[in-house]
């Protein structure tokens, strides 16, 4: 089972996460439209880069935002979670074994105490953030089983991935569950709301840009974030 | 009845139907027949798939449904915190159902879209500074007000106002004739007090083309002769056009944009007959929103640009008190506490914050200004944009939007306001009404009249 799904599996997940993506993300550009959208995209170049690296930049800075300062409890949340989701796949040790066993490539590995400590604190930032699901009624009325789904989906390599880790039961098992999972998340991606992993970029690279070139941007010191 | 005679698909495109509507007063007749106005699903839909790009649709795709959104609506904050105001709750519930619906909804649903989009939605944009993911739902209600729009469910007021732009190529039956002769009456008042005070009209290559609101040549004339007035004492070399006068665009708030093009292309077209250097609008925000922002775009003009440079009052002004054009004479500068109303349209949305600061280090003695809070771009709505001014039907949701604007006054302990912008200054003057608010209002030009140096070669002999 292991070799299957860290093998065969895991290159496929790999493929359909990164083709997957890159489709969208061209889908995205490709759809954009300027008379549409009301943005001279391709006439401004420099204030246009300019916007789009500000928009996304302030809003990848915990508390850099108007936005993140006034909600610091979603704030923590979001970051506890996207730290661990975006560093711990990429370089906990056992990972970037298994893809250079599968692919060749090498990439660093991180000491295994700030990998625990990035996985908890994921779990922990899921944990939050369904708290706020249930508890705030603005967020709640936009809630859907969907968007618990895809906590679930998130939460599910963490959550396995730590009981293997502590040997909490049978490893073999778990191991094998949290790489289905992984691979799970991997192929779900590109078609659900787990597409925001590029889209995230696109779409505040878009508002960027129309700030940048329409809204003001060119005008003045640029929109305070 | 699938269409009405009063309320239907088709917009008022003669001075007649426009006539016709307006003797339905207060749109009793109107509204009447809205409520058994038929939905053209094919229409609907086949203009969602050709006008629905990428953009719009990745925003109502990857919503994470987080509400971060929430505390920024001021609708929101004044509803009791009413989750039904939250903006991602809103525009899903509204064009989001619309679009997965795939157009099969009925009258009763674009009842209640229609209501969201004019009554719980002044398209201010402050929301989309609040997203993680940049989602401006002021811009998607703005696309679906082009739907609903087409559809004909758009209230009365703003069927008129569109229409009056396809009719009249202003927001008001004021015709080319009215607005020039107003402007030469009212400039013939101030003659004596402001020797060789003149209008000129349609000037060629004139370094300045000065437009204006419609408002304010029906019902505010005196604002035409202090922008006269104060080009006269700058030594500007300016004009007016006779035709392709008007800045503003109400055509923008009710989603008809086939008469926000005809609009623009109007001002547009005085431009390019009469080559100015520049153009100056009046003191509106979204004036400037519809001619300067959006309107090349409308226009089709892929540099995104007017084929002038053009600018909105408060950077002539700041221009004209830099370079020393207009002098304040610094004994009548305002002493008394003083706050400034920004703009959504121009500040939020085209970045003049520190503009109109400039302006108030000039005419405000030190110590006397007041910051808003919130401020610049991340200042709430005046409680009237988008249209919510005017209309009717939605007076007391609108009465109530001015509460967060009386608060963010009073929390200022300013005793007067500037609002360079009529839709603020409106919601300004109403929210003094409603709610006893002891505070005064002023446009810009006003004020700088009672304080800007006549130089000696500009004053009457007789002074």
């Amino acid at each position: 089972m292991y070799e299957f799904l860290a093998g065969p599996m895991f290159i496929l997940s790999l493929c359909v996460f990164f083709v997957g993506l890159l489709v969208r993300a061209i889908w995205y550009v490709r759809g954009l439209h300027w008379q549409m959208d009301r943005v001279a995209y391709g006439m401004y170049p420099g204030p246009g880069m300019k916007g789009a690296a500000r928009s996304i930049g302030y809003w990848l800075l915990p508390f850099g935002t108007y936005g993140w300062r006034a909600q610091p409890f979603m704030t923590v949340a979001f970051f506890l979670l996207h730290l661990g989701a975006v560093l711990i796949p990429l370089f906990l040790l056992g990972h970037t074994l298994v893809l250079k066993a599968a692919t060749g490539i090498a990439l660093p590995a991180m000491p295994a105490r700030i990998a625990d400590f990035l996985s908890w604190a994921a779990v922990i930032g899921i944990a939050m953030l369904a708290l706020r699901r249930i508890a705030l009624p603005e967020v709640r009325i936009l809630t859907s089983a969907y968007d618990y789904f895809i906590l679930l989906v998130t939460a599910a390599p963490f959550i396995t991935g730590l009981v293997a880790r502590y040997h909490a039961g049978d490893y073999a098992f778990w191991l094998s569950l949290h790489i289905f999972f992984g691979e799970a998340l991997l192929i779900l991606a590109p078609f659900t709301k787990l597409s925001h992993i590029v889209l995230f970029f696109m779409s505040r690279a878009q508002l960027g840009m129309d700030y940048g070139i329409k809204r003001g941007g060119i005008n003045g010191k640029g929109m305070a974030w | 009845m699938p269409e009405g005679t009063f309320c239907n698909r088709t917009p008022i495109q003669t001075e007649k139907a426009l006539k016709r509507l307006l003797e339905d007063t207060g749109g009793k007749a109107y509204y009447q027949e809205m409520k058994a106005l038929e939905v053209d699903r094919d229409l609907l839909w086949g203009t969602i798939q050709k006008t629905l790009k990428s953009r719009l649709r990745t925003w109502l795709g990857i919503c994470a449904h987080c509400g971060m959104c929430a505390d920024s609506c001021f609708l929101y904050r004044i509803s009791k915190r009413n989750p039904r105001q939250v903006p991602a709750y809103k525009i899903q519930s509204t064009l989001g159902e619309i679009v997965r619906r795939k157009g099969n909804v009925d009258n009763a649903f674009m009842h209640m879209a229609m209501e969201t989009a004019w009554a719980k939605c002044t398209c201010c944009n402050r929301c989309g500074l609040y997203c993680p993911h940049g989602i401006d739902m002021g811009v998607m209600f703005g696309y679906l007000r082009g739907l609903l729009y087409q559809q004909g469910f758009v209230p009365w007021e703003l069927k008129i106002g569109a229409g009056m732009h396809r009719v009249y190529r202003a927001q008001m039956d004021v015709t080319d004739k009215d607005f020039v002769e107003t402007f030469e009456w009212m400039v013939e008042e101030y003659e004596e007090d402001y020797p060789g005070l003149t209008v000129p009209v349609d000037k060629q290559e004139a370094d300045i083309l000065y437009t204006v609101n419609a408002r304010e040549v029906k019902h505010y004339p005196e604002d035409l002769a202090e922008a006269a007035i104060l080009f006269h004492l700058a030594g500007e070399d300016w004009t007016v056009p006779s035709s392709g006068w008007e800045q503003t665009s109400l055509a923008m708030f009710a989603g008809d944009w086939e008469a926000c093009k005809l609009q623009v292309q109007s001002v547009y077209g005085a431009m390019e007959r009469l080559k100015p250097k520049r153009m100056v609008g009046t003191e509106c925000g979204h004036a400037h929103r519809a001619t300067v922002v959006e309107g090349p775009y409308w226009a089709g003009r892929p540099d995104g640009r007017p084929p002038v440079r053009s600018i909105h009052y408060v950077e002539w002004l700041a221009e004209a008190l830099r370079t020393g054009k207009l002098r304040i004479d610094p004994e009548k500068r305002i002493r008394v506490p003083v706050t400034i109303q920004d703009s959504c349209n121009y500040i939020r949305n085209h970045g003049l914050k520190e503009i109109t600061r400039e302006i108030i280090s000039h005419i405000v003695a030190p110590g006397y200004f007041r910051e808003m809070s919130p401020n610049r771009e991340h200042n709430y709505c005046c409680g009237g944009g988008g249209g919510f001014n005017g209309i009717g039907l939605y007076r007391p949701q609108r009465n109530q939007a001015l509460i967060t604007k009386r608060d963010q006054l009073l929390a200022t302990g300013a005793e007067m306001v500037i609002a360079p912008c009529h839709n603020c200054w409106d919601a300004i003057r109403d929210l003094v009404e409603e709610f006893h608010v002891p505070i005064k209002w002023s446009f810009l030009k006003p004020l700088l009249i009672k304080m800007v140096q006549v130089p000696e070669h500009l004053r009457p002999e007789n002074s």
